[in-house]
C-alpha cells in the first residue's frame, strides 16, 4: 500500500481534531459559547480542504492523483460525489451550530458536551460520504447516530424529550440489526464487503434468494435513517421531543447521511440487482410521500408537521431511483443527479425552515400552530421568512424547492416507462396535497388573528440572537438565489452524478 | 433604441415591477405615501416602456418574435433551459393589458384600502403579480413559462387570504364553517396547482421526446412548434401530453367543470384582486392554449376540438344560468366570467383565424370590461357596505355617475355592437359556423353556435337583471335618506382608460387585430398547413 494521501483525508482529520479541541475548551473555560465558536472554526477549517480537493485540477500546489482519490485499497474514496456531500454536511452542521447557540443559552442546558456531540455526528456524516465498504459505512453510520441519540434526549426535564431519545434509539438499533444481518448474509455469500468487488460479483448470484434478502435488509436498514415508511415511526415523536436545533440536524445531516449510504449501496455496490431493490424503493417512495403528506395535514404542532413533511420529502427523493432501477434502466445518472440536486436544495430550505421556526417559537413560547396566529402583524420579517421556507418546501416557484421537484419529475419521466410515469403522477398529486399543510402554517401567520391574551408589544420588543439570525439570513438568501438560478444546485447534482458514469452504473 | 432590439427592453419590462416590489418592501411601513408613489412610479415606467415597445413593434411582421433575448441565453445549463423571451402579435396585446391593469389597480387603491390596512405588502404583491403575468406572456421557453405561470399564484393567494371577504361560509359536503377568504384562497391555489403539476409533467415529456428528433433536447416553444407542425408527436404520447396541458390551462381559464374555484376566488378577493384575476390571470390559460397546446400538438388539438368546444358552450350556458340565480353582485360578475371565457374557448376550439382572433380580442375586451365591472362593484360595496342585490337599488338616483358607468360596463359585457365585447362573441359564433375542416365536426360546431347564440341572449338577460336590481327603481328604505359620494377622482382616473379602451376597440377593432391577425394566420398555417 502506498503512502496515505493526507490531502484527501484532511476534512476528516480537521473535524476529528475539532471534536477533541471542543472537549478541551469545554474543560478550561466557563464561557461556553467559546466551545461553539471552536466548533464553528473547525467547520470553516474543514470546508477548505473540501474546496481544494474539488478544484484540485486547477490548483498549483495540488498534486493530483487522478480524478478520484482511492484510499485504503478502495474502501475509502474521495470523488466528486463524496465531496458534494461532505460540503453539504459541513454546511448543515455549521447551520445547526448557529441554531444551537441561542437555543442552549436560553434554556440553561449543558452546552460544551452538546457541541462536542454535534461535531462528532457531523464527522460521521462526512466519513459516510466516502465509505465504500460495509465496515467503514456501519462505523460512520453509528458515528452519526450515536451522538444523535444522546442529543435527542438533551432536554432532560421534559418527558417528551426522553421519549424522543428512547424511540429514536430503539428504532435505530432495530434498523442497525437489520442492516448488520443483511451485511453478514451478503458477506457470507460473496466473501467481500467492498463495494467495487461486490458490484463485480453480485451479477452472478443475483438470483440467489438469500442474497436478495440480504440486499433488501441492508436497504431497509437505511430506510430508518432517511425516515422512509415503514421505518418512520420515530420521526414525528423525535422531531417534536428533541431540541429543535437537533431536529434540524437530524432532518438534514443525519437524513442526508442515510441517503448517501443508500445511494452508495444501491448504485455502487448492487447495480446488478437493481431489478430487486428498484421495485422495493419504488414502493417505499410511493407510500412515504403519500402517507407522510396525508398525515401531515392533521398536525397542529409545527415540529410534528415538519416531521411528516420530512417523511414525504424522503419519498420524493427516493422516487427517481426507485423508478429508474425498477425498470432496469441503464441510465441511472439522471436519477442520481435528481436525488443529489434534491438533497442539496432540501438541505438549505429545511435548515432555514427550522431556523425560522426556532426563532418564532422562542418568542411565542410554543410550537403549537394555534399560538402563532397573527405573526405577520408583530413580526412581518419573520412571517415573510416563514412563508419563503414553507412555500419553498411546497415547491412553489420562484423559491428553490420548485427546482428540486422539477429535477425529480424530470428524472422520473425520463425513465420513459410506466414505473416512471406512475410515480411522477403520484408525486404530482402529492405535491398538491403537500401544499395544504405547508400553506396552513403560512395561513396561520398571515391570515389568522393574534390569539387573545397575547402581549403583542412585548413580543415585538424581543430580539433574535445574532447567530440564529445569521443562519436565517444565509438560508433565506440561499433559497431565493437557488430558486432564481437553480443551475447552481443542478451543477452540484451533475458533478455528484459523475460517479455513476465513472462506475459504469 | 438598440437596447430594445437585443431584449434588454423586454427584460426590463418583465423585471422592473419586481424591483419595484423590493423597493416597496424596503420602505418603512409608516411612510405610506412614499410607498404608494414608489409603486406607482415603477408601474408607470413599466407602462411607458410597454408603450415604447408597442410603438416600435413592427406590425407588418407581427408573426415574428421581436425584441427578444438571444435564443441561447443560458439560464439553467444543466437542463438546457434558456432565458428566452420575445413578443409577437399574439402576446403584445396581452403585455399591454397586463401593464395597463397594473397601473390602474395601483391608482384605484390610492384611497380604497381593503382591511387589514397594509399598503406596503399589498402593493408589493401587485408588483410581483405584474412580473409574473408579463413574464408568462413573453416566455418562449417552457421552463421559464412554467416558473412565471406559477409566480402569480402566491401573491394572489395572499391577496385573497389576507384582504379577502371575512364572511363565514359553510363548505359543501363536510359542513365546516370557514371564513370565505381562507376557503377561497386555498381552493384557488389547490385547483391551479393541480392543473399546473400535470402541465409540468407534459412539458417534461415533450422535452424528452424532442431529443429523439433533434440533436439536443429542447424547451423552446419555437423548436417544439416546428416539430409539432412536422407532425412528429403522435399516438398515446401526444394524447397524454395534450391531456396534461389541457388540465393546466383549462383550470386557469377556467373551463366548465373545472371552474368552481373562480366564483369563490373572485367574490372573496379584495376589489383589486378580483380585477387582476379577471382581467389578466384568466388569460394565462387561454394564452397557453394558443401559444403552446395548439402549435406543438396540432393533431391532438384537432381531435380535442369538439370536446373543448362542447365544454366551452356548456360553460357559456351554465355560467349565464348561474348568474341569473345570484343575489351577490360580485358573484354574478364572477359567473359572467365563466360564460365569457366560454366564448373565448369556443373561438379557440374552431382553430380558424377568425376564431383565434375572436379569442384574443375577446381576452382583451373581457379584461377591460370585467375589470371595470369589478372596480364598480367594489366601489359600490364600499359605499353600500353590502353586495346583496336584493338590498341595494336605485343607484341611478343615489349615485348617478356610478349608475351610468355600471350601465355602460354591463352593456359592453353583454356584447352591444360598437363596444369591445361585441367582437369576441360575434366572431366566435361566426367562426363556429365554419370551423377548421380538418376537425370534421362542422355540424357539431354549428349546433354549438346555436347554443352559443342562446348564451348571448342569456348574457343580456342577467346583465339587465343586474341593472334592474342595482341601477333602476327607487332606493330601498335602508339607503333612501343617505347621501352617498358619487365617483371620486381616483376612480375616474382608474376607470376612464378602461372606458376609452372599450369604446376605442369597439369602434376600431383593428387596434387589436392589427397586431394579432398576421400572427394568428401564420400560427395556424404552420400548424395545419393552412
Amino acid at each position: 500500500m502506498s503512502a496515505i494521501d493526507y490531502h484527501a483525508l484532511l476534512p476528516e482529520i480537521i473535524l476529528a481534531l475539532t471534536v477533541l479541541v471542543t472537549l478541551v475548551v469545554d474543560i478550561v473555560t466557563r464561557k461556553k459559547y467559546l466551545v461553539a465558536v471552536t466548533a464553528m472554526v473547525g467547520m470553516f477549517a474543514a470546508i477548505i480542504p473540501v474546496l481544494t480537493l474539488a478544484f484540485c485540477g486547477s490548483l498549483e500546489f495540488c498534486t493530483s492523483t487522478g480524478a478520484d482519490r482511492v484510499l485504503f485499497g478502495g474502501s475509502y474514496v474521495v470523488d466528486s460525489y463524496s465531496l458534494v456531500f461532505k460540503g453539504l454536511f459541513i454546511f448543515a452542521a455549521f447551520i445547526a451550530l448557529l441554531l444551537s447557540v441561542g437555543y442552549l443559552e436560553s434554556d440553561r442546558y449543558y452546552e460544551g458536551e452538546f457541541y462536542f456531540l454535534l461535531v462528532a455526528s457531523a464527522l460521521g456524516a462526512v466519513v459516510m460520504a466516502s465509505s465504500r465498504d460495509f465496515v467503514s459505512m456501519v462505523v460512520a453510520l453509528e458515528l452519526v447516530s450515536g451522538p444523535a441519540f444522546l442529543l435527542a434526549g438533551w432536554r432532560k426535564g421534559d418527558p417528551k424529550s426522553n421519549e424522543a431519545a428512547i424511540k429514536f434509539f430503539i428504532s435505530g438499533v432495530l434498523a442497525l440489526a437489520l442492516l448488520l444481518m443483511g451485511v453478514s448474509m451478503v458477506y457470507g455469500l460473496t466473501g467481500t464487503q467492498q463495494f467495487d468487488q461486490l458490484a463485480a460479483q453480485s451479477a452472478s448470484i443475483s438470483e440467489m434468494p438469500l442474497f436478495v434478502l440480504g440486499v433488501i435488509f441492508i436497504l431497509l436498514g437505511f430506510g430508518f435513517k432517511v425516515s422512509a415508511v415503514p421505518f418512520h415511526f420515530w420521526t414525528p415523536d423525535t422531531y417534536e421531543g428533541a431540541p429543535a436545533p437537533v431536529t434540524a440536524w437530524l432532518s438534514v445531516g443525519s437524513k442526508g447521511a442515510g441517503f448517501v449510504g443508500l445511494l452508495s449501496i444501491a448504485y455502487l455496490a448492487f447495480p446488478a440487482v437493481a431489478d430487486v431493490w428498484g421495485p422495493v424503493l419504488w414502493l417505499v417512495a410511493f407510500i412515504s410521500m403519500t402517507l407522510g403528506n396525508i398525515v401531515a395535514i392533521k398536525q397542529t404542532n409545527v415540529l410534528r408537521l415538519l416531521g411528516y413533511s420530512s417523511i414525504a420529502q424522503a419519498g420524493f427523493m427516493l422516487a427517481p431511483f426507485g423508478a429508474a432501477a425498477a425498470s432496469g434502466s441503464d441510465n441511472l445518472e439522471e436519477a442520481f443527479y435528481a436525488t443529489v440536486t434534491y438533497l442539496v436544495i432540501y438541505a438549505v430550505m429545511n435548515l432555514g425552515a427550522f431556523a425560522v421556526v426556532i426563532i418564532i417559537a422562542s418568542r411565542v413560547g410554543s410550537f403549537e400552530l394555534e399560538d402563532w396566529g397573527g405573526l405577520s402583524s408583530w413580526a412581518p420579517g419573520l412571517a415573510m421568512a416563514l412563508a419563503v421556507f414553507f412555500m419553498s418546501l411546497a415547491g412553489i416557484p420562484p423559491l428553490a424547492g420548485w427546482f428540486a421537484k422539477f429535477a425529480m419529475f424530470q428524472a422520473t419521466i425520463g425513465v420513459g416507462n410506466w414505473w416512471g410515469y406512475s410515480i411522477a403522477i403520484a408525486a404530482a398529486i402529492n405535491a398538491v396535497i403537500a401544499f395544504v399543510y405547508y400553506s396552513k402554517v403560512v395561513k396561520v401567520a398571515f391570515m389568522d388573528p393574534v390569539p387573545a391574551g397575547v402581549d403583542v408589544e412585548a413580543l415585538e420588543r424581543m430580539e433574535t440572537p445574532a447567530p440564529i439570525a445569521f443562519a436565517l439570513g444565509l438560508t433565506a438568501f440561499g433559497v431565493i438565489l437557488l430558486g432564481i438560478f437553480p443551475g447552481l444546485a443542478a451543477n452540484l447534482g451533475e458533478y455528484g452524478a459523475q460517479v455513476v458514469a465513472a462506475f459504469g452504473g | 433604441m438598440d437596447w430594445f432590439e437585443n431584449g434588454w427592453g423586454l427584460s426590463l419590462i418583465v423585471f422592473l415591477p419586481v424591483v419595484g416590489a423590493l423597493a416597496v418592501l424596503a420602505i418603512p411601513k409608516a411612510k405610506e405615501s412614499l410607498i404608494k408613489w414608489t409603486a406607482l412610479a415603477f408601474s408607470l415606467v413599466t407602462l411607458g416602456l410597454v408603450i415604447a415597445l408597442a410603438v416600435q413593434f413592427d406590425y407588418s411582421a407581427a408573426d415574428t418574435y421581436q425584441f427578444g433575448t438571444a435564443m441561447d441565453t443560458t439560464w439553467i445549463s444543466a437542463i438546457n433551459a434558456n432565458f428566452y423571451i420575445a413578443v409577437d402579435g399574439i402576446s403584445l396585446p396581452m403585455v399591454i393589458l397586463a401593464a395597463v391593469i397594473t397601473v390602474l389597480v395601483i391608482i384605484y387603491s390610492w384611497n380604497h384600502w381593503p382591511e387589514p390596512h397594509n399598503p406596503k405588502l399589498l402593493l408589493a404583491f401587485v408588483l410581483i403579480l405584474a412580473t409574473g403575468m408579463t413574464g408568462t406572456f413573453v416566455a418562449l421557453d417552457l421552463v421559464l413559462f412554467f416558473v412565471f405561470f406559477e409566480v402569480v399564484l402566491l401573491p394572489m393567494y395572499f391577496m385573497i387570504g389576507i384582504w379577502g371577504d371575512r364572511a363565514i361560509r359553510v363548505v359543501p359536503v363536510v359542513h365546516w364553517k370557514i371564513e370565505m377568504r381562507l376557503y377561497a384562497s386555498l381552493k384557488f391555489f389547490l385547483f391551479t396547482l393541480f392543473g399546473s403539476a400535470f402541465m409540468l409533467l407534459a412539458f417534461i415529456a415533450l422535452y424528452f421526446k424532442s431529443g429523439e428528433f433533434l440533436d439536443e433536447r429542447t424547451w423552446s416553444m419555437i423548436e417544439l412548434s416546428d416539430l409539432g407542425s412536422a407532425g412528429v408527436f403522435t399516438g398515446t404520447f401526444a394524447f397524454l401530453v395534450f391531456a396534461g396541458l389541457f388540465l393546466g390551462f383549462a383550470v386557469k381559464v377556467p373551463m366548465w367543470p373545472l371552474h368552481t374555484w373562480l366564483p369563490d376566488a373572485h367574490t372573496a378577493a379584495p376589489t383589486i384582486g378580483s380585477v387582476i384575476l379577471a382581467a389578466v390571470l384568466l388569460k394565462l390559460g387561454t394564452y397557453g392554449f394558443i401559444r403552446i397546446a395548439i402549435p406543438i400538438l396540432p393533431d391532438e388539438a384537432v381531435s380535442w376540438a369538439p370536446f373543448i368546444g362542447i365544454l366551452a358552450v356548456i360553460g357559456i350556458i351554465y355560467g349565464s344560468l348561474a348568474c341569473l340565480a345570484q343575489t351577490d353582485m360580485k358573484r354574478l360578475i364572477a359567473y359572467s366570467s365563466v360564460g365569457h371565457m366560454g366564448f373565448i374557448m369556443l373561438g379557440v376550439a374552431t382553430l380558424t383565424p377568425i376564431g383565434l382572433n375572436a379569442a384574443i380580442i375577446g381576452m382583451v375586451a373581457h379584461g377591460l370590461i370585467t375589470g371595470l365591472l369589478f372596480f364598480i362593484a367594489g366601489s359600490m360595496s364600499h359605499r353600500y357596505h353590502t353586495r346583496d342585490m336584493t338590498r341595494i337599488g336605485g343607484t341611478m338616483v343615489l349615485m348617478p355617475r356610478m349608475g351610468v358607468l355600471l350601465g355602460f360596463a354591463a352593456m359592453a359585457s353583454l356584447g352591444l355592437p360598437a363596444l369591445a365585447g361585441f367582437w369576441g362573441e360575434f366572431m366566435a359564433l361566426l367562426a363556429s359556423f365554419d370551423p377548421l375542416p380538418l376537425i370534421g365536426a362542422t355540424t357539431t360546431f354549428r349546433v354549438l353556435m346555436v347554443f352559443g347564440a342562446i348564451g348571448t341572449v342569456l348574457t343580456a338577460g342577467y346583465m339587465l337583471y343586474m341593472l334592474r336590481n342595482v341601477d333602476f327603481g327607487e332606493p330601498s328604505k335602508e339607503f333612501a335618506d343617505k347621501v352617498l359620494p358619487d365617483v371620486d377622482g381616483y376612480e375616474w382616473l382608474a376607470w376612464s382608460p378602461l372606458v376609452i379602451g372599450i369604446i376605442a376597440i369597439g369602434i376600431y377593432p383593428k387596434l387589436v387585430f392589427g397586431a394579432t391577425n398576421e400572427a394568428v394566420v401564420s400560427l395556424l398555417a404552420k400548424a395545419f398547413g393552412g
